[in-house]
Parts: C-alpha cells; structure tokens; sequence
C-alpha cells in the first residue's frame, strides 16, 4: 500500500504530461449511450424501469409503515450475544472497544483498506448510539459503550505516531488481542473479576464471530499443511491427505456438524464429554480445512519448477525452500480463493442451528417461535439476519479485492 | 555412535531412513485414531445397548414421509424409506440444477449486457444473494414467504387454473391416459425422423454453401410427427387435469409443497449468483479479436453470443460450473431444516426411530459420496474430451 503510494508521488512531480480529454457526454448523452443505443435496449430500459417502480416502491412502502420491526429492536442484546449474563455484558463491550483500537491503528499504519473500514465502524457504531430506538430497547448505558467506539478508533489512529505500532507490529497485535478477547470473554480461572462463561451461554453474533474467527485461523494451517501432504511424494502420507479430502469434500457440512454433535460421543470413552461449541467448531474447521487444502495445492502447482532448483542451488533445505521460497509464493497467488474460503466459512457457521446451536440465525428463530406476537414478523427478522451477515460478507470481499490489487496479483 | 550410520551418514539424516520412518509413523497414526474409535464404539455399543448392522433396513418403517415422488406407506421398510429420500434429493436437485443454470447463465449474460440499468442489476443480484448464508435464504423463503401464503380458502388465482396458498402451488397437469404408450411410439419414430432431417440439411449446407437451417427443420419435423400421432392415436395422450377445490384442499393437477417450493427457489437463486459469476468469467477469457473479428464478419450480437462465444467458453465454465452442481446437491441437505424429507432428514428419522445412528449415519455418507463420485466422473470425462478436441 505504502509502496503504491510512493510511485502515484513520483508520477506528481514528474514532466507535465497532457491527459488525454475528458470523454463529456452530459446526463442526455450518456442515457443515450448506456440505456437508448439500440431499440431493443430502449424496449429492455423503459421495462425494468417500470418493473422496479411496481416492485420497489411497494417493498419500501412495506418496509417503512407496514413492518414490524419490534422483535428486531426490542432483542438487541440477544442478536448481539445471545444469553451470556446481563451483568457480564461490560466484557462484550470491552472487546468490542478492543477490536475497534485495532482497526484504528492499521488505519493509521496502512490507511487505505483500513482506513475505509475503521471510519465505517466509527461511523456506523457513532451513528448506532444515536438511533431513534427507545430506551428501554437501546438503554443509556449500552449507548455510552457504543459511544465509546468512534473514540477508540481515533485513539488507535493516533497511536501509530509512537513506536509502538511499526507496520509489521500491526498483525502481532491484532493476533494478540485475539486472545486477549477470547480470555476476557472465556473468564480467567483464578480472577475474580472475569468469572468463567460457559461457551454454551454464547450466542448471536458473539458466537458467530467465535466460530467463524476460531475456524479460520484453525483451518489455514491445518490446510496448508493438508495440501503439503498431498503433494508429497511419500506414498502413505499422500494416500491419507487425498482419503481425508477427497471424503470431507464430498460430504454435506449438515453432516458433519451432526457427526460431531450424534456420532463422535458415542466413539468416544464415556468420560471424556467435549463442549458442544467446540464440537460444532470441530466440524466447521475439519471441513474448511479440506477445501482450504485444494485451495493452496493450486497455488502450490502454479509455483514454477525453477523457483524450487534454484533455491536448492543456492544450499537451501527441504524444510526452507518450502517456508521462505515455494509458500509464500504460492499463498499469494490463492489469496482470492482462500478469502472467498473465509467468506464460505463464516457463511457457513449458519449452519450451526441444525444441531441446536444459537447464533445469530438461531436467535432469530427462537424469539420468532418464542414469542405468539412476533410470529407473523418473521419475514423481517430473516432480512435483518440476512442484512447482518450481507454487511460482514460484503466487506470482507472488499477487502480481498483491494488486498489483490495492493499485493499485484496476477499482474508481476 | 558408528553403529547408527550407513557410509557414513548418520540414519537421523538418511533420506531414505527419513522417508521411511515419516510413512510408518502417520501410518501407525491413523490406524491408531481409527481402532481408537471402533473399540470405543464396540465397548459402548455393549454397555449401552447400542445395534450395529443392517439387518434393521428390511424392518417396517412406521413414520410417516411428508411428501414422496415414490409411492410410501407408513408400512414400507426402512431401506424403501431411505430410497424415497435419495429420490426427493434427485428431485430437488435435478430441478434445481436446469433452474439455476437457465437463470445463471441469463444473469451472466446481463452483466455483461452495455445496457448500463441490465448490467448494474445483475451485478447488484450476484452481490447481494451469493453474499447471504442458503440457510438464512431458505429461512426467509419458507417461513418468511411460502407460509405466509393466504389459506386454501382464499387462494391467489393465477391466470389459469393455478392456484398459490400455503399449502403450496396447485396447477393442471396432464396424466397419461391410454392412448399415452402408443402415442409415444410414434414420437420415438418422430425423434429419429428428425435426426436424419437434421443430419440430410446440415450436409446439404456443408456442400452447397447456402443456409438450410438443419435444427430449426428438425424440430418443426417432431412437432409436426407429435401432433399427426396425438390425431392418429384417436385419445388426446395426456388427459388434462385441473386442480379443482375440495372440502379441505385441492383436489387433481399436480401440486408442489411449500417446503420443496422454498428449498428450490432457495437453491436456484443463491447457486444461480455463482453460475453468473462462472459464465461472466468464461465469456470474459475468450479474446475480443474474436468477438471483433465475427462483427467484421457481420453476425448479429445473439449470433456472435451463441455461436462464437459460447462454443469458446464452456472448456472454462463446464469444470466449475460442475463443481456448482455437486454445492448445490450438497447444499439440498438443508431441507432438514425446513421439512422437506430429503435424504438426510429421512436418515436423522431413522436413527430416532431405528436407534441405530452409526449404521443409518455410514448409509447418508455413502450417498453423498456416491453422488459426489458421479459428479466427479462426469468432469473427468469431459476434461478428457476438450484436452483431446481442442486443437
């Protein structure tokens, strides 16, 4: 990113170049060069003009007036965490402010990306404290926790001035206060401040965030490490990497998740009982990492030969041919496919209401079918559902693309 | 120390040793995890009473199947009930992939379309649908759309004899009556006709040059054969059914459940977002020389769609377009969740009726990878036959 920076300077204060003119065509022009060009185009344009008016308009009027959104704003605490213990909500809102400082100082670090997604939280999150909600759905003190985000950001961004926040440090952290999320949510035996929550007592977004966060950064190395084993040349260990693939990928994850949650207790001793969203974790990250494998296994096959030879010429291992010379290669020319294998997955951890699990889908169900007076609205519950994740999704696509073209892939 | 080496290299750096040792250890491994497992699942199978074996597929089954293509009775056995489901899945599925490549390949096309409003649309589809979880699709589509439906009472009448309420769509349907297998003779002949038309027309062309339009010949010749033979047989085929209103339901014609109607328009519209992106993709890897070159020729745009572009694509749209398939086979296994008894939830049935999970589990493994096998196949075949036409 800094390095694109750089160049689009040098180019600034280089020799005045002329720019080729400007393509004018005014409002009439261009409807008629994009919309009127040819007859069956005006036919097709004046159809889903009106096709949208007859279809939108009565959706927005339907969405505005007619719409029940009351089991969306009065749950808000659920569809955020589901049934972790009111008078524990203070460690969601901390972790929530711990993230928001992370994407603050890759703003300041990387800008670009970050910066676009840092200033989306603070101003989405800025703009959430100030909802025309009541107070009894969005109460002061959950506001001031909102509040405090846009603040967090700005206060990220201004750290990256220190030392503290050199560009390569900015992964270290964002990995560390990974953990540290995770602790302050989990409980740290011993504190008495940070008493245990059960994993079982997670849910809405919090337990989706945990599945998909978890599962992505379990499944990567077990799929590199899968695809390794694949292209082995040892005949044993390349026969149990294609069996595992090539047998979770052409299963149902539905039905993994139900192995793990049915079958696998029973293979297992009496007394050893594993936690229920560790089981489902289990499935979601066995299954992402088999496509996972295929994923880098093309990005290890289009590592040209040469680059191998020439490291070996050089008196590199085995061992550092592949870490500093064929993988990094590899992974870079895959970062698309292993993004949209990210996108799937935390699509995916959706799933999980099969086996009983209450994430964000789980609690829109369960408040529709436990509650007589939202039973009708439950076409707005699934859009909001549908909105949420489209936004988490849809952003992280974004950043893939920008990501591509940051890193040049396909272009050196 | 001199023991542990051959010529001199010590074994811990011996390629071969290494080698070795690395296969023997993850093979102990595995085997290791596996008996693990089976003698867990043998001692708690006889603590707990847990049945293995499969004895138990030819036993009554005794639950009802909310909807069936086969002909199901509560007094069926258990394997016929789980071949009632692997046919609910094929059905869905099958349906669901012609449906979800019409649409993807139209959506595709539209986002490529240089009208500005066309292109923007399907762009903006492909966004939103494949950016959504299936489930929560199907969520919306069931319980948000599909049983919101008025009640019989008050059904939406389409034009026609289509009704739509909540307990799914009503709509005529032709049964066969008994002139059916005769007609259908006559039809075979017709099929055959038309391909010697089809053939004798395009060798014309080939020689001569001039346009003699060879498919459109051929298919006015079976139209025309079908309908001499639905004359010829005296009973019109197919009698006519209309769905018409009973005490409780409708009664005739042919009728799709809400749920099979919410898995399918699920299914069609999210995997359609991704055949979009595939077909956009293939269009996108033919160079524009010949797209350029067949304007110069002076093809028309469908034509230079249909007859230059197309046939250059599909060796890059057929392989993940494939592979789509078999997603969204895979995915119809979300049906669970929304009552329609496909082959997964007619198996999660059968382990609570039968009580064997283990056995009724291995039978649900098979089939998906049975069908995956196939899909498999069939995209080995074809990467074999375009590595070996393409020049």
């Amino acid at each position: 990113m800094a390095a694109a920076q750089d160049t689009a300077g040098l180019t600034g204060g280089g020799p005045a170049t002329a720019r080729p003119p400007m393509n004018r065509l005014g409002p009439a022009g261009w409807m008629k060069a994009n919309l009127f060009n040819t007859w069956y185009n005006s036919v097709l344009t004046v159809l889903i003009v009106t096709v949208l008016f007859l279809t939108v308009k009565p959706a927005l009027v339907w969405a505005f007036s007619a719409a029940d959104w009351s089991p969306i704003t009065s749950n808000l605490k659920l569809f955020l965490a589901g049934q972790y213990p009111l008078d524990q909500m203070w460690r969601v809102g901390v972790s929530v402010l711990i993230f928001s400082t992370v994407f603050g100082v890759a703003w300041g670090v990387w800008g670009g990306v970050a910066r676009n997604f840092a200033l989306l939280i603070a101003i989405g999150l800025g703009a959430l404290a100030f909802a025309p909600l009541s107070l009894d759905d969005l109460g002061l003190q959950a506001r001031v926790w909102i509040i405090a985000n846009p603040v967090a950001v700005v206060l990220g961004h201004q750290i990256h001035r220190t030392p503290l926040a050199a560009s390569r440090w900015v992964i270290i952290w964002a990995l560390a206060s990974f953990v540290l999320v995770l602790a302050v949510l989990r409980g740290v035996p011993g504190v008495p401040w940070l008493p245990e929550v059960p994993t079982g007592a997670w849910g809405g977004l919090l337990l989706t965030f945990l599945l998909a966060l978890v599962g992505i950064v379990a499944s990567f190395p077990l799929g590199v490490l899968l695809a390794l084993g694949r292209r082995s040349n040892l005949p044993v260990l390349k026969g149990l990497c294609v069996l595992f693939i090539e047998l979770v990928r052409g299963v149902p994850l539905v039905s993994l998740l139900f192995m793990t949650q049915v079958i696998v207790p029973l293979f297992l001793p009496e007394d050893l009982r594993l936690d229920r969203v560790l089981r489902a974790l289990f499935a979601i990250t066995l299954f992402s990492s088999a496509y996972m494998a295929e994923n880098i296994r093309g990005g290890l096959q289009s590592v040209p030969q040469g680059q191998v030879e020439a490291a070996r010429a050089l008196g590199l291992g085995g061992a550092h041919t592949m870490l500093f010379i064929v993988l990094p290669q590899a992974l870079r020319a895959v970062i698309p496919a292993i993004v949209g294998q990210f996108i799937s997955l935390f699509k995916d951890t959706s799933l999980v209401v099969t086996v009983g699990l209450l994430d964000v889908l789980g609690i829109g169900k369960s408040i529709v079918l436990g509650n007589v007076e939202w039973v009708g609205s439950q076409r707005e519950v699934y859009i909001f559902i549908a909105l949420l994740f489209w936004v988490f999704t849809y952003s992280m696509s974004y950043a893939s693309r920008k990501l591509e073209s940051a890193l040049g892939v396909g272009k050196r | 120390m001199r023991w542990l080496s051959f010529h001199g290299i010590p074994l811990w750096r011996d390629v071969r040793v290494l080698r070795a040792a690395v296969q023997i250890v993850s093979a102990v491994l595995a085997v290791t995890i596996v008996v693990f497992f089976i003698d867990n699942l043998f001692s708690a199978a006889d603590k707990r009473g847990l049945a293995m074996g499969f004895g138990f597929l030819s036993e009554e089954a005794g639950f009802p199947i909310g909807e069936s293509v086969l002909a199901y009775e509560e007094a069926d056995s258990f394997q016929y009930a789980f071949l009632a489901g692997v046919v609910n899945t094929l059905k869905a599925a099958l349906l669901g992939i012609v449906l979800a490549t019409v649409l993807g390949i139209v959506v595709g096309v539209a986002r490529l379309s240089n009208n500005w409003l066309v292109g923007k649309i399907a762009g903006v589809y492909v966004e939103f649908f494949r950016n959504i979880p299936l489930l929560v699709q199907l969520f919306f589509w069931y319980f948000g759309v599909f049983l919101l439906l008025p009640k019989v009472r008050d059904s939406i009448q389409w034009p026609g004899p289509v009704y739509l309420n909540n307990r799914g769509i009503f709509f005529p349907w032709g049964e066969p009556s008994s002139s059916f297998v005769p007609w259908l003779i006559v039809v075979a002949g017709g099929f055959v006709l038309a391909l010697a038309v089809r053939a004798y027309l395009a060798r014309y062309q080939d020689r001569s040059g001039r346009t003699a339009y060879p498919n459109l010949a051929a298919l006015a010749t079976l139209i025309l054969v079908a309908a001499i033979g639905c004359i010829a047989v005296g009973q019109s085929p197919l009698s006519r059914e209309v769905p018409v209103l009973g005490t409780f339901n409708f009664q005739g014609g042919a009728h799709l459940s809400p749920e099979f109607m919410a898995l399918l328009v699920g299914l069609v519209i999210y995997t359609a977002a991704f055949i979009a992106e595939i077909v956009r993709a293939g269009i996108q890897s033919v160079p524009r020389g010949q797209v350029e070159a067949a304007k110069a020729l002076g093809l028309g745009d469908m034509e230079i769609l249909v007859t230059v572009v197309f046939p250059q694509a599909l060796p890059v749209i057929i392989p993940p377009m494939i592979s789509q398939y078999l997603n969204l086979t895979k995915n119809s296994s979300l049906a669970a969740a929304i009552a329609y008894p496909d082959l997964f939830s007619i198996g999660k049935i059968m382990i609570n009726q039968a009580g064997r999970a283990v056995p009724v589990f291995m039978l649900i493994m098979a089939a998906y990878l049975s069908m995956s096998l196939v899909y498999a196949v069939i995209g080995n075949l074809y990467n074999r036959h375009v590595r070996f036409s393409r020049r």
